[in-house]
């Protein structure tokens, strides 16, 4: 309204200032200028008295109306503004934490975090760190690290593009895309930062992601950074991303042009973490070349564990790995290094060389780690046999599990790091927390490490139950197994009564 | 785009006491006497007295003839890329991209066309000045592994040779500890056979070590803070903790310069997120007080909170923030400060605690503290610092604490080692001496370059010298020249910086000797002759004629 009233403003300047200067020119005395202007008003085109007489209308109806209030739209005065400012009172930074917050002091770790770790000051064997094939505990990688830092020291001081790209980061790549058998792969500083990377890098605004409910943190973040549509289906049900599809598919044929821009993505985990369980992933691909949709598969879990050679979910059922638009995994787990990274095929994978937010921005892998990983595929390749020890370990964990009294046992057999839930809820999460804590902290004075699983309670998109986790790794022998199952059992019965 | 860089100047020669407007508009030689008298003036009228020491920071106007013929070499640019791409498309010239898989061919195309525009035409004829592999520790010189393409940067073969001995102005290695022998590296090594390398797990589960929590005590005292908390990735300490402090309803004001991961993170936490010009407190106060008296948007309900973000040094512009300034403001405004030292940490201030000493200002005006170890201490992570209850908050509601693996503790040793030189706690004057040295290096290195008649960007203090090229073939040519006389230098263009603003950015070190630099000088002035990057029209008298302090200059006559 405001620019109408400043438009018109100009436009009766101009015609004013027009007519002013004609008069001017030929007047002196008032009444040539009422001569002249009667003269004018005969000689002017019609259409400019038209326009003239609607200009004129319109001041009056602007004068009359009563459309805008000068009052209401007048801006603050200073002295309001101050006072405005003077008033306001923000939030504390941060709210005040209770000192009794459940995950406020962390369990301290003393010495290597291994398979035999002191916890608390407790010695006890690890059933908590992710590390599966024991690695963490190798000496060749260990050595190999060793001697990679003599050679290159700790820091990159830079991101790839600037210096940061050693010759192990290159090899590291190169063993990595050889051992998934993929065209390329690509390694970032962070277990984290990979699948958050790379899902933004691909699936911008406007594009449609359909996720499982379980899908872990990082997944999430990614999500939210891509700014794109997001469908959930829930857990591992075909059907219901089969709906979902089709509903798109149907949306789809509404508007063809749109559709033929937006780019569609599922992204599941291998094993998730946070369900313990397997995705059907022949299936997925089927769905895939049904409804023409990526499948971006993260894999943190599951590298390193399924499959007769540790690739991975892939290898597990069979599936031809170039099925998969991109695979993603950390090396933190299995490898029991730091950093995390994607392979595929180099179409899609190159592109995050540039787009990875998490590749290009920051300071690239360590070498030394870089090297650590390089040699735990070395390990990982000579050795293939560790994969089925680790397999036949997790069987038999989840069978030893089974039975526990008031525990329900989450997840397949194949699952390394498997949840125990509460059979009956308290009904309040906080309760139900502190009853597994404290059979944690039973376990642990008798020398078995386990942990929570831990979530941000208000950020997850849906927030699993509260759960310890026990996570099987290659090193705990059978007796250690029958061990811990027996402690949390004597627990359950003593805590849960 | 000219006009932004317009107003950059104009605000900087204010703040620095020297006239704006354009050479040759007046005469000169007069004003001599009154600069410094002058600059004082300014200096009042820009909260001067906020400042305990200069705050010198130049950025010189992009010459017009520059800015036209940097606009017409990307215009050629383009029309070249589409008439190669037309030539693709018609299988005249070979195609070198790889593929979409025949079975996918039908699918949403993954990228859109111009998307890769860009890249292909424009970025692939330079390609080969970044992503430089090396061999060795980037310390003060480096080894690069040899690379040669023979289809046009398509591919890169690795000739098996190394270049051995290169002068390195590129890592962020500014206290020199990016070394394979002494201190850091033999604590690193012990700790690496003793403990491994990974932790498999995170701090709320089973990845927290003893070893982290002193780190995070030594951390804190060296920062001046009341609690810090560490991460095992810099970028992640942003993207992850900036959500754990602000979300809906709360305001962001963020510098328009900032980091990827700044932005990442404001634009997780879902708070409105407001951007202001690049270092400007004109820019800044005006949005606070905007956002104050207006409300958020629609509802004007009152913000719950307002954090500004913004950074210690800028790696791109070698600006460092104004800080008293800021301080003032926010405590005006009652907003809260996220100051990210990234670059800063270590490499400012007479004890190497950053941009809060480099002022000396108290720490404690400074909400949040944060940084990165990847650089001045040559190791990799993060840490957050503040008071108790901003530390307590995030290690139960901080992304990285529960969800994302632990730092690597050979990591950590390597921090732990460095920070204790740093802050004299090895019984050694190591640390501090290399601080000095880097503020003499930086001071040395940057009015050598003014001297030459280079337009050096940034603060004078600022150990990040972005020196500009302006035409995107001038970035390839110089970082290809620079090479082949054994020196490594980074160059930077769009998208991390305006369109016709290229430049090539040195980092100084610790590590350089006074010879390393004179020799990079040298070549860079041979380069800079022979590529015509000598576009300064400041003249900048030699040091040994100066009539007056190191700060003024004076502007020749054209």
């Amino acid at each position: 309204m405001l620019k109408t009233v400043v438009l018109h403003n100009v436009l009766m300047e101009t015609v004013i200032r027009r007519r002013r200067s004609d008069s001017v020119k030929m007047a002196a005395g008032q009444q040539w200028v009422l001569v002249e202007m009667v003269q004018a008003f005969y000689e002017a085109p019609a259409y400019h008295l038209i326009l003239e007489g609607i200009l004129i209308l319109w001041i009056i109806r602007l004068l009359f109306s009563k459309t805008y209030k000068l009052q209401e739209r007048s801006d603050l005065t200073e002295k309001e503004k101050e006072e405005l400012i003077e008033e306001w009172q923000p939030e504390p930074l941060v709210p005040l934490v209770p000192k009794d917050h459940p995950s406020l002091n962390y369990d301290v770790v003393t010495g290597p975090p291994s398979h035999r770790i002191i916890v608390n000051g407790k010695e006890c064997i690890n059933f908590a760190s992710f590390n599966f094939l024991g690695l963490l505990d190798s000496e060749r990688v260990k050595l190999k690290a060793l001697s990679s830092l003599k050679k290159y020291g700790v820091g990159t001081c830079g991101p790839r593009g600037f210096y940061g790209t050693f010759d192990v980061h290159l090899e590291l790549e190169e063993r990595l895309a050889k051992f998934m058998r993929t065209e390329e792969a690509i390694i970032y500083s962070y277990g984290f930062a990979t699948i958050a990377s790379a899902i933004p890098a691909y699936s911008k605004r406007g594009d449609i992601v359909f996720v499982d409910e379980a899908a872990c943190f990082s997944i999430q973040k990614g999500l939210q950074a891509s700014r794109s549509f997001v469908k959930y289906f829930k857990h591992n049900d075909m059907e219901d991303l089969e709906r979902l599809l089709k509903e798109q598919e149907i949306e789809d044929q509404k508007n063809p042009r749109k559709a033929r821009v937006i780019r569609r993505f599922i992204v599941v985990e291998g094993l998730y973490i946070n369900a313990a369980d397997i995705c059907p992933l022949p299936e997925l691909v089927k769905l895939k070349y049904k409804y023409k949709v990526r499948i971006f598969l993260e894999e943190s879990m599951s590298f390193g564990v399924l499959g007769e050679y540790g690739r991975g979910v892939t290898e597990h059922f069979g599936v031809n790995i170039d099925d998969i638009d991109l695979i993603s995994a950390n090396m933190e787990n299995a490898l029991a290094s730091i950093g995390g990274f994607c392979c595929g095929r180099s179409f899609v994978i190159d592109h995050q060389r540039l787009s990875g937010q998490g590749y290009c921005f920051s300071a690239s892998l360590p070498p030394m780690l870089a090297s650590a990983a390089i040699e735990a595929l070395n390990i990982m390749e000579e050795d293939p046999g560790i994969f089925r020890v680790l397999q036949d370990k997790c069987k038999h964990m989840h069978k030893a599990l089974q039975g526990t009294p008031g525990l329900k046992t989450v997840g397949e057999p194949l699952t390394p790091a498997l949840h125990l839930l509460l059979e009956n809820s308290t009904g309040s999460r906080t309760n139900d927390l502190k009853l597994l804590r404290a059979i944690v902290d039973y376990s642990l004075d008798r020398q078995i490490a386990l942990t929570l699983a831990r979530y941000l309670d208000k950020e997850e998109r849906f927030l699993p139950p509260p759960s310890i986790r026990v996570v099987v790794t290659v090193e705990q022998t059978q007796e250690e197994m029958e061990k811990a199952a027996q402690c949390i059992r004597e627990a359950a019965v003593k805590i849960l009564k | 785009m000219t006009e932004s860089a317009g107003n950059k100047n104009e605000d900087c020669h204010a703040a620095n006491g020297v006239k704006p407007g354009r050479n040759g508009m007046v005469k000169n030689h007069h004003h001599h006497h009154q600069y410094q008298k002058q600059e004082k003036v300014c200096h009042a009228a820009c909260n001067g007295e906020l400042y305990s020491r200069p705050f010198i920071e130049s950025f010189e106007e992009t010459p017009m003839l520059l800015a036209v013929l940097t606009y017409m070499s990307y215009g050629i640019l383009t029309i070249f890329g589409y008439l190669r791409d037309f030539m693709r498309e018609w299988k005249i010239e070979k195609c070198h991209t790889a593929r979409e898989r025949e079975e996918q061919k039908d699918f949403v195309p993954l990228y859109q066309d111009f998307e890769n525009f860009y890249t292909r035409n424009i970025y692939m004829r330079i390609r080969d000045s970044w992503n430089r592999p090396i061999c060795s520790v980037p310390g003060a010189t480096f080894d690069l592994v040899e690379c040669s393409s023979n289809d046009y940067n398509w591919t890169f073969e690795y000739t098996g040779r190394v270049v051995k001995d290169v002068i390195n102005l590129g890592s962020y290695n500014y206290l020199g500890f990016a070394e394979n022998t002494g201190a850091c590296a033999t604590a690193a090594g012990e700790v690496t056979v003793k403990f491994g390398v990974g932790v498999a797990s995170t701090r709320q589960e089973m990845g927290n070590l003893d070893r982290h929590e002193e780190l995070e005590k030594l951390a804190a005292s060296f920062l001046g803070v009341e609690s810090a908390m560490v991460f095992g990735m810099g970028f992640a300490t942003n993207s992850m903790n900036i959500p754990a402090l602000v979300g809906k309803g709360c305001l962001i004001l963020s510098d328009e310069l900032n980091h990827a991961s700044l932005v990442l993170g404001a634009r997780l936490s879902s708070s409105t997120i407001r951007v202001f010009k690049h270092n400007n407190m004109q820019s800044l106060e005006k949005l606070l007080r905007d956002a104050i008296v207006h409300g958020q948007p629609r509802t004007h309900r009152p913000w719950k909170k307002i954090l500004i973000l913004m950074e210690g040094i800028y790696s791109m512009e070698g600006s460092i923030i104004r800080l008293p300034e800021v301080i003032a403001l926010k405590k005006k405004y009652k907003a809260y400060l996220y100051l990210d030292e990234a670059h800063s940490i270590g490499a400012l201030g007479l004890n190497g605690r950053g941009v809060v000493e480099y002022f000396g200002l108290d720490p404690k005006d400074v909400d949040v503290m944060m940084g990165t170890f990847t650089k001045s201490f040559s190791a990799a992570g993060g840490y957050v610092g503040g008071r108790k209850d901003l530390i307590d908050y995030l290690r139960t509601h901080s992304h990285s604490a529960i969800y994302a693996t632990t730092m690597s503790l050979p990591v950590v040793e390597q921090i732990l080692t460095s920070m204790k030189c740093i802050m004299g706690k090895d019984g050694t004057t190591i640390g501090l001496s290399r601080i000095q040295r880097l503020a003499e290096n930086t001071v040395y290195f940057r009015r050598r370059l003014q001297e030459m008649g280079f337009i050096i960007y940034g603060n004078n203090d600022s150990p990040v010298v972005p020196m500009m090229l302006y035409m995107p073939a001038k970035l390839g040519a110089f970082g290809r020249e620079m090479l082949k006389r054994n020196i490594g230098v980074v160059g930077v263009g769009f998208p991390a910086t305006p369109i016709i603003e290229s430049r090539a950015r040195f980092c100084i070190s610790a590590a350089h000797t006074k010879e390393m630099l004179d020799r990079a000088l040298d070549v860079i002035s041979e380069v800079g002759d022979l590529l015509h990057l000598k576009y300064s029209r400041h003249k900048v008298l030699p040091s040994l004629d100066r009539p007056f302090d190191e700060t003024t200059y004076e502007e020749n006559e054209e």
